[in-house]
């Protein structure tokens, strides 16, 4: 186990390992670039469904069942479906975290949209508010929160699973871990793990400081 | 994309095998994870020095990716089915865990605190009391943990496992996507199934919840 570490170690650190196209910083942007994408796309497609369903609260069934139907779709088999239907481009890897992300991120809103206060909503209304008022100035920033943890839970996930990216042949750090695995190179693969962990902690510590940054008033849950 | 539908009606002893071993890994894997959580979690509930610590490490270890840990297992495991539970134990913590922390804290003070005045010892409290009262969050967290566990096991095809796993590798090594297809398809099938019995579960076990539902 020592051994081990210390031959991981001088892997994590070694000069020759962090440049070149196969070297750790690239494999890192192309991880990053990966799964900041694919996260963003679900947040755009996300978003406005778990809003609506939330504001509306029509189709909450839809949002519950979505959630566990994303949790059992396996990734690596939709990955390998859409590969064999569109060929060789980046689409799978893409659909593969979209779909992965989405489900997280429409029933955490919606669940946020829903813990907002029936009395508020009803006060911002007596106020005279009109519907898009009260969504964008009092459900919106009190369902924020849960919106937020929704969002790092997508990004977590993403991270993880964009390490499936290079089963379909392309880059992400998950080229060391399919690579080392092949070669039987277990400090590669470990290698591969520990930074896949370490993007994804920090991403998350990041955006849990952006979230306290922005809306210093409210504690931030935790996620 | 065409799916080839004499090749199922061939292969439905092979699909039924690779489902009933696909169940077998994920089901295991959560109850070795109940196993393990439920310990953990009554600790972490007590002992609020070691909460935030605990649920530290589970969140830690959900961030490094499947098909790592199942690697990482190899050295110790093999390539058995031992390996592929092992890995997917570590993944139904995570869930079981704060579940399980959350039901607990959620128990209204004043239950715990009438059986205490009865004269009930802390144990029995924690039996009859406190984790009948959280099992509504606690079985949230199982039927997460089952349904995430069954996607999960395909992972373990890599590592030369994975129940319904090794069609993907196979259509994908073949560019044959049916039995991918089939794949996806029966692993949403026994996630969709596991969920309900799981619902019906809750169902018996808590009867207080259903009052007035049958007026």
């Amino acid at each position: 186990m020592g051994e081990l570490l210390k031959d991981l170690g001088t892997w994590l650190t070694s000069q020759e390992q962090w440049s070149g196209s196969d070297g750790i910083a690239n494999r890192l942007g192309e991880h990053l670039e990966y799964s900041l994408i694919a996260t963003a796309v679900a947040a755009v497609i996300a978003l406005p469904i778990g809003l609506l369903i939330g504001h509306t609260g029509r189709g909450a069934f839809l949002a519950i069942n979505l959630a566990s139907f994303g949790r059992a779709l396996p990734t690596v088999g939709l990955i390998v479906l859409v590969f064999l239907a569109s060929g060789l481009s980046m689409t799978p890897v893409y659909v593969s975290l979209v779909a992965l992300a989405v489900p997280s991120v429409v029933t955490n809103t919606y669940a946020g949209m829903r813990a907002v206060d029936p009395d508020t909503r009803d006060a911002a209304r007596g106020q005279g508010m009109r519907a898009h008022q009260v969504l964008l100035r009092v459900e919106i920033p009190l369902a924020l929160p849960l919106i937020m943890t929704g969002l790092r839970l997508a990004l977590i996930q993403v991270v993880a699973t964009a390490t499936i990216a290079a089963y379909v042949s392309f880059g992400g750090l998950g080229r060391y871990v399919f690579d080392g695995l092949a070669q039987r190179d277990l400090v590669q693969v470990l290698g591969g793990a520990v930074l896949v962990a370490a993007v994804a902690l920090v991403l998350d510590l990041l955006l849990a400081a952006l979230q306290r940054a922005l809306f210093r008033n409210r504690p931030a849950p935790i996620a | 994309m065409t799916i080839d539908r004499e090749w199922i009606a061939d292969h439905t002893g092979e699909l039924t095998e690779l489902s009933v071993s696909h169940l077998q890994a994920a089901l295991t894997a959560v109850l070795l994870g109940l196993l393990i959580s439920l310990p953990l979690a009554v600790l972490a509930h007590r002992v609020r020095a070691l909460r935030g610590l605990l649920l530290g490490i589970a969140n830690i270890l959900f961030t490094i990716p499947s098909i790592a840990i199942f690697v990482l297992l190899l050295p110790v495991s093999g390539l058995t089915r031992t390996t592929t539970v092992t890995g997917l134990t570590v993944y139904t913590l995570v869930v079981l865990l704060r579940n399980t922390v959350e039901g607990l804290d959620a128990v209204p003070a004043k239950a715990r605190e009438a059986a205490k005045a009865m004269g009930t010892r802390p144990l029995r409290i924690l039996l009859t009391v406190e984790l009948p009262l959280a099992l509504p969050v606690v079985m949230a967290g199982v039927r997460i943990a089952t349904v995430m566990s069954i996607s999960l096991v395909s992972v373990a095809t890599y590592i030369g496992d994975g129940g319904l796993g090794q069609l993907f590798t196979d259509g994908f090594q073949r560019n044959f996507p049916t039995p991918v297809f089939a794949g996806v398809a029966l692993t949403l099938l026994l996630a969709l199934i596991a969920d309900t019995f799981l619902v019906v579960v809750e169902y018996v076990l808590t009867p207080w919840n259903r009052k007035g539902q049958r007026a």
